[in-house]
């Protein structure tokens, strides 16, 4: 990934940054286990470093001026008719101007090379994965390998991963921080997110739009496991019995997290095209109770 | 359905602890200040003095009054909302469910922008600009008085919603589908659409009337290029309101129709477009943002040039920069949507066009350092409250363009990062620049100062308590933590959601800080009495009136002369007025008091209220008897007092006598 930024400083940056961030790295975005993350992590870092470079001697001369002109201080020359000089208002938009378009080179490639819509590697190396938010549980379909399961993501490492989200009901943000960007899932809309988890290791996941009661539950584990280890894995979870059909799915679709941790052993393919143009209508919500109020599930 | 629409006894939550005493120790605290006022025989004075006065100032310090009440309203549900999200570390459930939870972070963000941070910031404006303006009113006077009134039924709406039903539970911004009927039942949605659209109306009728005074109402001489900086601040904030609020109100009303008559707006299905209420909301949202830091920014330019002794540098750069931010507001608001997926080339646009902004804004900020270069710099409370906003807000605004580069936002959108950055610029900009502006023009409105020890202990304990806080949250965001969770699962995050329990403890201790300096400066009122109307050397007009203004504000217009600095202009215009003798007065004109603007925001609230519960016949009525107001009002035939030349001299004399 691209970093437009000089080598020193952004070193030295990351370092801080780290020093922060020490100790904890659960779900720490500085602390990127795949490719992506790594130039969110650059493109946030370069931007930083550009913007540090005017802002440190900003902060500095704000202190040293308000010090060292303070009513007090006779050696501080008062200079009350000093209220405009044309040399200094050109220095004055001239920097910030140079600085933004600066950092407009890093947005407008960072954003290309970053799209969440670009796939990472050659074409077909990639593992689909369907993801379906639900109130308020994450269902994972695969489409090639036929099975799914809900709020466990189970991916090989090293292998890019194609992801095409929507929404049962609300909108959701499908977001696993050390893996890198988020994306929205949306009801009757279609997004995509390419994202790879370099090393084995489990990652945290979550719901970054908020969606109502259950949201803070809305939180998942991407488990990224050697490729031999992903072809055991799905054989077994095709093992189990259950089926994922319009009618397993209208279930699991009811508001509640009872659904955690469920697999299934087969899908019906046609599933996530129908909920994606709602052939299969968007779930239900809570329903009204007395006194105004509404209860969920 | 009932004769009472949706609304019956399970409204109140009698077994919900929470709720019911915040509410039931509102309801205790209002009805003591109303028995209060009763027994000691206040109302008339009220009523003929404040209620229905259409005198800006008096409107301006009703507007401030609200906001520092709803200030605190909002203060409260974020610190339940910090203490409780910490309980949760580690598996703990803390003292509040999540249908609580949502509906405080909810009702946390919507009654600080709409009835704190802009009520505060339209006061301001309200009270200051006539006076700066070197005029006697605003255009509008009971127009002025209308919009107030329904803005303060706005926040009675919303703080209603405490005690009987629920306040939504969608977020500041009611994002669709969630807040269709289909997700979103009960009547939260309902209070939130109504509160905001009413109060809505109230602040777009402000922004008309600001606008219309500082462009047809200045002082002999006072051009465009010689207006104060707070005078530019807050036209081009109003131009903002003017321009962007009639989206507001629109989005809100498609909104209605969808819950209300079964429209398509913004739902999932029917092909409605959930994502159109993102782009509509955001559409004004954007410029919402910087309608509140506008104004801010111009007290900070005022502050900063009295205290520096010094006339703003680059005065015409810094009005260029404001109009810059101005036109510019309108082209991001695709920056809070990103990760909506758009596609790149469109988001590398945004994201480009959003940094741009900032150049405006250093602009700004080294106009302000150099106005203290070569300046005598004295350190008072607003002054403090200033500098203490350039040094944290560069910060803000430094976060703000790394949101504003997509590839980095991916990550951070939704963050605590997003979290601790809007706080940034809000807090240590819009609330520190309302401070600032409140100790300054305190001494204006009542002809005392605020006690200074006081103030300055709130102003550090304020910063300090902000830095903790929202070190700590920024530090999250970058831990990966999002924003709205009612409880957390990773435990890592624990060691930073104390340290910000910790900073609001501070902070806490900042804000008690400023009552008490409040409650302090008005028991020593004598000690602090100012009588010269002019206790900082200002430099602007309304320091040459004496304090508090009288009702005309000038007894005699300043005739504003000149290219000097507004310095020269003020000690022109004291001594022009002082050197009068009694003939020299005429006769002035004043619009005369209305109960217009009270009568038309209860009928509002009863509107308002009837619509959320669903109660036609009170709804209907309520509008009968708005129309009716609108046609009395309509048909007054004598609607302004005169003083005569003889009162002017005399309230003239008596007041710049106590200055002699
Ligand atoms: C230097 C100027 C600024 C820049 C470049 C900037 C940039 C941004 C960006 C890109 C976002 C969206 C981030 C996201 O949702 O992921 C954002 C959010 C926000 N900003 Fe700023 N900002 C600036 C100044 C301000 C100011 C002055 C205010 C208010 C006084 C403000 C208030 C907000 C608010 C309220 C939000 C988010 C609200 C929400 O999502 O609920 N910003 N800002
Ligand atoms: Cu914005």
């Amino acid at each position: 990934m691209s970093v437009i930024a000089p080598r020193v400083p952004r070193a030295a940056l990351a370092l801080a940054l780290a020093g922060l961030a020490s100790g904890c790295s659960g779900a720490s975005v500085l602390d990127p286990a795949g490719p992506v993350a790594e130039g969110n992590r650059a493109n946030l870092l370069s931007a930083l470093a550009i913007m540090l470079a005017i802002v440190v001697p900003t902060l500095i001369a704000i202190i040293a001026f308000a010090w060292w002109f303070r009513a007090g201080n006779p050696r501080a020359k008062h200079r009350p008719e000093f209220v405009f000089s044309g040399r200094i208002e050109l220095v004055v938009w001239s920097i910030p101007l140079l600085v933004i378009l600066f950092l407009s080179g890093v947005i407008w490639i960072g954003s290309h090379r970053l799209a969440p819509e670009a796939p990472l590697g050659p074409a077909g190396r990639a593992l689909e994965v369907q993801v379906v938010s639900l109130d308020w549980k994450w269902l994972f379909i695969y489409p090639d390998e036929g099975i799914a399961t809900v709020d466990r993501l189970v991916v090989p490492a090293g292998r890019p991963i194609r992801f095409r989200l929507t929404s049962a009901s609300v909108m959701n943000a499908f977001f696993v921080p050390r893996l890198g960007s988020m994306i929205y899932a949306m009801n009757g809309m279609e997004t995509h997110l390419h994202l790879q988890a370099d090393r084995p290791g489990r990652y945290y996941g979550q719901s970054a739009q908020f969606s109502g009661d259950g949201f803070a539950d809305m939180h998942f584990t991407l488990q990224a496991v050697p490729p031999p280890e992903f072809a055991r894995w799905t054989a077994e979870i095709r093992g189990t019995g259950r089926t994922l059909d319009r009618t397993s799915y209208r279930a699991l679709a009811q508001q509640g997290h009872a659904a955690r941790g469920l697999a299934f052993g087969r899908v019906d393919p046609g599933l996530f095209g129908a909920i994606v143009t709602q052939a299969i209508p968007p779930a239900a919500g809570p329903k009204p109770a007395p006194g105004g109020q509404q209860v969920s599930g | 359905m009932s004769v009472l629409g949706k609304l019956d006894w399970s409204a109140i939550p009698i077994d919900q602890p929470i709720p019911l005493a915040a509410g039931g120790g509102a309801i205790a605290l209002m009805l003591a200040a109303l028995g209060w006022v009763t027994v000691k025989g206040h109302w008339p004075y009220l009523w003929r003095e404040w209620i229905t006065s259409v005198d800006h100032k008096r409107i301006g310090v009703m507007y401030v009054v609200l906001a520092l009440a709803m200030l605190v309203r909002g203060f409260i549900d974020a610190i339940m909302m910090r203490t409780h999200q910490a309980l949760t570390v580690g598996g703990g459930s803390g003292y509040l469910p999540p249908e609580h939870f949502n509906q405080i972070f909810s009702a946390h963000g919507t009654i600080m922008i709409f009835f704190g941070a802009m009520p505060f910031m339209v006061g301001l404006m309200n009270f200051v600009v006539p006076l700066q303006l070197g005029v006697r009113d605003v255009a509008f006077p009971r127009l002025n008085s209308t919009a107030f009134w329904l803005t303060a039924s706005g926040a009675l709406l919303v703080n209603l919603s405490l005690v009987l039903g629920e306040f939504a539970r969608t977020g500041w911004l009611p994002y669709a589908p969630l807040s269709e009927r289909s997700y979103s039942p009960g009547v939260g949605v309902d209070y939130y659409l109504w509160a905001v659209q009413i109060g809505g109306v109230g602040t777009l009728m402000a922004g008309i009337n600001i606008v219309t005074t500082i462009v047809k109402t200045r002082a002999p001489g006072m051009g465009y290029l010689r207006m104060p900086m707070f005078c530019w601040t807050a036209l081009c904030a109003s131009m903002l309101i003017v321009a962007a609020f009639p989206i507001l109100t629109a989005t809100l009303t498609m909104l209605t129709l969808d819950r209300y008559l079964g429209f398509h707006f913004f739902t999932n299905a029917a092909g409605g477009s959930p994502m159109m209420f993102v782009n509509l909301i955001w559409a004004w949202g954007h410029p919402e943002v910087y309608i509140l830091i506008l104004p801010a920014f111009g007290v900070f330019s005022e502050v900063i040039a009295t205290f520096s002794g010094k006339p703003l540098f680059g005065y015409r750069s810094m009005v260029a920069a404001t109009l810059f931010i101005t036109v510019v507001s309108f082209m991001v608001w695709l920056h809070h949507f990103f990760t909506m997926g758009a596609g790149a080339n469109v988001n590398a646009a945004f994201g480009i066009a959003t940094s741009i902004i900032a150049v405006g804004t250093g602009v700004k900020i080294y106009n302000w350092l150099f106005t203290m270069y070569g300046g005598r710099l004295r350190f008072p409370t607003p002054m403090l409250w200033s500098l203490g906003f350039l040094f944290t807000f560069i910060i803000g605004g430094m976060t703000g363009v790394l949101l504003a580069v997509p590839a980095a936002d991916f990550i951070l959108h939704n963050s605590l990062f997003l979290v601790a950055h809007f706080h940034n610029v809000i807090v240590s900009g819009t609330v520190f620049g309302a401070i600032a502006g409140y100790t300054f023009w305190f001494p204006k409105a009542f002809g005392f100062t605020l006690d200074e020890r006081w103030g300055k202990r709130a102003f550090w304990l304020s910063l300090a308590g902000f830095v903790i806080v929202f070190g700590a949250l920024y530090i999250a965001g970058l831990e990966g933590m999002t924003r709205r969770l009612q409880h957390v699962a990773v435990a890592q995050w624990g060691p930073l959601l104390y340290v910000s329990v910790a900073g609001v403890a501070v902070m806490i201790a900042g804000v008690a800080a400023q009552i008490t300096q409040l409650v302090v400066s008005i028991r020593r009122r004598d000690a602090l009495r100012d009588d010269t109307g002019d206790p900082w050397e200002g430099r602007s007009l309304e320091w040459a009136t004496p304090s508090p203004p009288p009702a005309f504000n000038f007894a005699t217009l300043p005739e504003v002369g000149g290219e000097e600095p507004y310095w020269r202009i003020k000690e022109r215009a004291i001594a022009s007025q002082q050197e009068r003798s009694a003939s020299d007065y005429e006769p002035i004109t004043m619009p005369r008091r209305s109960a217009t603007g009270f009568v038309t925001a209860f009928f509002a609230t009863v509107i308002g209220f009837a619509m959320v519960w669903q109660i036609w016949w009170l709804a209907a009525l309520g509008l009968v008897c708005a129309y009716g107001a609108f046609v009395a009002f309509a048909w007054r035939d004598e609607n302004e007092d005169t003083f005569s030349a003889e009162e002017v001299a005399r309230i003239e004399r008596a007041r710049r006598g106590a200055a002699a």
